[in-house]
């Protein structure tokens, strides 16, 4: 759709951010090498600009940042709880100061839109860290008994797409209890995590309590492996997740998984169609839909179908792709060209499958990894688009008459990590949202967080839940 | 006096509100402490294990859909029902457990009070455990907890009434449905609890007891993708290293063996919260005096 107006471009300046042409691995309050000297680069994913190298942990290196975090773990859980809080809210606070540093860097290192780094991730990660503080001194009016005792070490394995974000919902929770952590951000984005270490520096967070090991895959596996780790915590791919359940089994190793999903995003005749297009969009959309509780399928009722349809298709021709440091972006790059090589092997497979394709017209950049938002119609509950997770920006639409029928639909997934119901009627919410299977569920709105909010899924998206009272249970021994 | 001959009482499983023999035909031999014959207790196989989840699934929608004060007052009930048997029991407790009657009076009695406790927990554990959340905007949340599903329990090897009522009351308390892997060496108090169950009003399938090899039974429960949680209090090390690495399959919630030194001590709400979810259901909430939306 062509429109009259043409934004100019309103680029957010990169020079607030200055990134070395290296990195190391943060072990023991240092920055050092590899052992064995590896490094891996870390790509824009919106240009393919090498933006850094970074140290690459081997097994070695997990040894050293466990053993760090274990000496670290005595005197930092013997600390009175106020202490360890006002560390936190130290942390806190220097992220506020920074977070303008921080969204640049997390968008040059993720792909995604400067909007959301600055509006959204970056606001919460300060927001987790305030209020996991204040838990650090009240633990016993937690609910887990009157002497709630911390873990030991806990080794954490966080994914690309919200890297900053993750990072605060694993290390707040962790340390307001008394556990030291050896946190690994993913290969793609760990800048933002290596920046972190500077904020604990400023801090004067004690040395070993945080632990830093960018990385690929087998240095996940030997963290969650490794015999001195008393807590797992996991937050990626249902694959992954049911590995790491194997590699703990029979230890006493305690373990959280936040793993995939595939969220029923469902649309009643009766709801309000611009908010809830506004909601849709959201849904799938925001962060490219590599967002783990996106609502990738749209279940929408029958009689509603086509003027929902005509609205939807209408509000994505207005959407931005381009440059994620540009203020008007609403879409970014996905964040590596292997995501991006998935989300169009299953979206070739979902037109091989006899489903409707269709794209806003939308010019791709050159160079960067790009995929414009994309609807499937004539979507079926057997069709790969309905139940595979995608993450990305691809949205099947499937179609209902009667709430048992929408209920039944959207709880056809092995997943149950979120859902959306946008309707009038109070009571209606209310019966839906009872029987979805899911452990969020938004109604009329859609992928909000806040760090009071328990947050996790049912069935195969993963146990135990993260934010909240609820989320210090992982890091307590009850 | 001629010595009347008892009549002896064929113990059979507890599937879907009904008593079925194994559909294998198999029994093994079930003796007291001291190696007498006391019955002969069916041999479950992996079939009676799957008819068992099947049964457990049918009843789950029923008894989490079920008001909290509902399932309070079913429990109660067991409650009562158990009173009233309380001489069988205290035989059978005995028998199984090599204890004195005083001693296996004990047993029960505390069993009869734990069963009662839970059912006073039915319409409480959601307060202690949920609640709102004040959220930093115009947002209405709240955290309920609900059952996760279909629980395979395996019960305790040693205290095989206590025990059992210890892991099995917190399972449905909470509204999930039970597939009870009984006491592999003692399974008759087991058996004799699924006769209380059904004269209760405990619908069919929400509590299914199976006797037998308990490695045998819980083997194919473990890797079940229609099973979604698991108490592995009756596993011994290896097995439940084994159970964990299949229950990762479908991601089961695993209860890994806790070790209990005595189950007569007063639980805290763990086995209740082992399995449970939070579901966190947000809504915005209106500006009053604002322009636009007003839900």
């Amino acid at each position: 759709m062509a429109s009259a107006f043409e934004y100019a471009p309103a680029p957010e300046s990169r020079s607030i951010v200055d990134i070395a042409p290296s990195y190391g691995l943060f072990i023991d309050g240092e920055f050092t090498e590899a052992a064995d000297g590896k490094v891996f680069k870390t790509v824009s994913p919106a240009t393919e600009e090498v933006l850094s190298e970074v140290a690459q942990a081997g097994e070695a290196d997990v040894d050293r940042a466990v053993a760090a975090a274990r000496k670290a773990f005595e005197k930092w859980s013997a600390l009175p709880g106020s202490e360890r809080a006002k560390y936190l809210f130290r942390i806190a606070r220097i992220i506020q100061e920074r977070s303008r540093e921080l969204a640049v860097l997390e968008t040059l290192d993720n792909g995604k839109p400067i909007k959301e780094t600055r509006d959204a991730d970056l606001p919460l990660v300060a927001a987790h860290f305030f209020y996991y503080a204040g838990w650090a001194d009240k633990l016993e009016h937690a609910g887990f008994g009157a002497n709630p005792r911390p873990l030991g070490v806990a080794g954490q394995v966080i994914p690309w797409n919200f890297p900053l974000l993750m990072l605060a919902w694993k290390i707040a929770p962790a340390l307001a209890t008394g556990n030291t952590v050896v946190l690994k951000p993913a290969e793609t984005t760990p800048l933002t995590a290596l920046f972190f270490a500077d904020v604990c520096r400023q801090a004067g967070l004690p040395k070993g309590v945080v632990n830093i090991l960018p990385g690929y895959g087998d240095t996940g596996a030997a963290l969650v492996a490794h015999p001195d780790v008393n807590k797992v915590a996991f937050t990626g791919s249902t694959a992954v997740g049911k590995e790491i359940a194997r590699t703990v089994a029979g230890s006493r190793k305690k373990l959280t998984l936040e793993l995939g999903g595939k969220g029923a995003n469902i649309v009643f005749d009766d709801a309000p169609i611009d908010q809830a297009v506004e909601g849709i969009v959201n849904g799938i959309f925001f962060n490219q839909g590599q967002v783990c509780c996106a609502g990738s399928r749209l279940l929408v009722q029958e009689s509603i179908q086509d003027e929902l349809l005509d609205s939807l298709k209408r509000r994505l021709s207005t959407l931005r792709l381009g440059d994620p440091l540009d203020k008007n972006t609403d879409i970014g790059a996905i964040n590596s060209e292997e995501q991006l090589a998935r989300i169009t092997r299953l979206v070739e497979q979902g037109e091989a499958e006899g489903a409707e394709r269709w794209s806003p017209a939308c010019e791709i950049p050159s160079a960067g990894y790009w995929f414009a938002p994309t609807l499937f119609t004539n979507v079926t509950q057997a069709h790969t688009v309905a139940r595979d997770e995608i993450f990305g920006p691809v949205l099947s639409v499937l179609t209902f008459r009667t709430p048992d029928e929408a209920v039944a639909k959207a709880n056809n997934t092995p997943y149950g990590l979120s859902a959306g119901i946008w309707t009038e009627k109070g009571s209606r919410i209310l019966a839906v949202a009872n029987k979805l299977r899911a452990g969020v569920v938004w109604s009329n709105t859609f992928n909000k967080f806040d760090p009071t909010s328990p947050f996790g899924g049912y069935k195969e998206s993963g146990f135990g839940r993260e934010g909240g009272r609820h989320g210090l249970e992982a890091y307590l021994d009850v | 006096m001629s010595d009347r001959l008892s009549v002896l009482k064929t113990y059979k499983l507890y599937v879907g509100g009904k008593f079925p023999r194994s559909e294998s035909g198999r029994v093994y031999e079930v003796t007291d402490s001291k190696g007498k014959w006391l019955a002969n207790a069916p041999l479950s196989s992996r079939k009676d294990a799957r008819d068992a989840v099947v049964a457990a699934r049918k009843a789950f929608g029923g008894w989490s859909g079920a008001t909290a004060y509902n399932r309070g007052q079913v429990l109660y009930r067991v409650a009562e029902m158990l009173e009233g048997r309380r001489t069988q029991f205290v035989h059978e407790v005995a028998d199984a457990e090599g204890l004195s009657k005083s001693k296996a009076a004990e047993q029960v009695d505390a069993t009869v009070d734990r069963w009662v406790w839970y059912a006073g927990w039915t319409d409480k554990i959601a307060q202690v455990v949920g609640g709102g959340n004040p959220v930093a905007g115009p947002f209405f949340n709240l955290s309920s907890p609900e059952p996760t599903g279909v629980v395979a329990v395996l019960a305790p090897q040693e205290s095989s009434f206590l025990g059992l009522v210890s892991v099995l009351a917190p399972v449905i308390a909470t509204g999930n449905t039970a597939v009870v892997v009984a006491s592999e060496k003692s399974p008759l108090p087991a058996l004799s609890l699924a006769e209380v169950l059904a004269t209760s009003d405990v619908p069919g399938g929400v509590v299914n007891v199976l006797s037998g090899r308990t490695a045998e039974i819980a083997t194919p429960l473990a890797s079940h993708q229609d099973v979604n949680a698991i108490d592995l209090a009756g596993a011994d090390d290896v097995l439940a290293k084994e159970l964990e690495i299949a229950a990762a399959d479908n991601l089961k919630r695993v209860l890994r063996p806790q070790p209990v030194d005595n189950w007569s001590d007063t639980p805290g709400i763990d086995r209740m919260t082992a399995f449970l979810e939070t579901k966190t259901v947000w809504h915005p909430t209106g500006s009053l005096g604002a322009s636009g939306s007003s839900y």
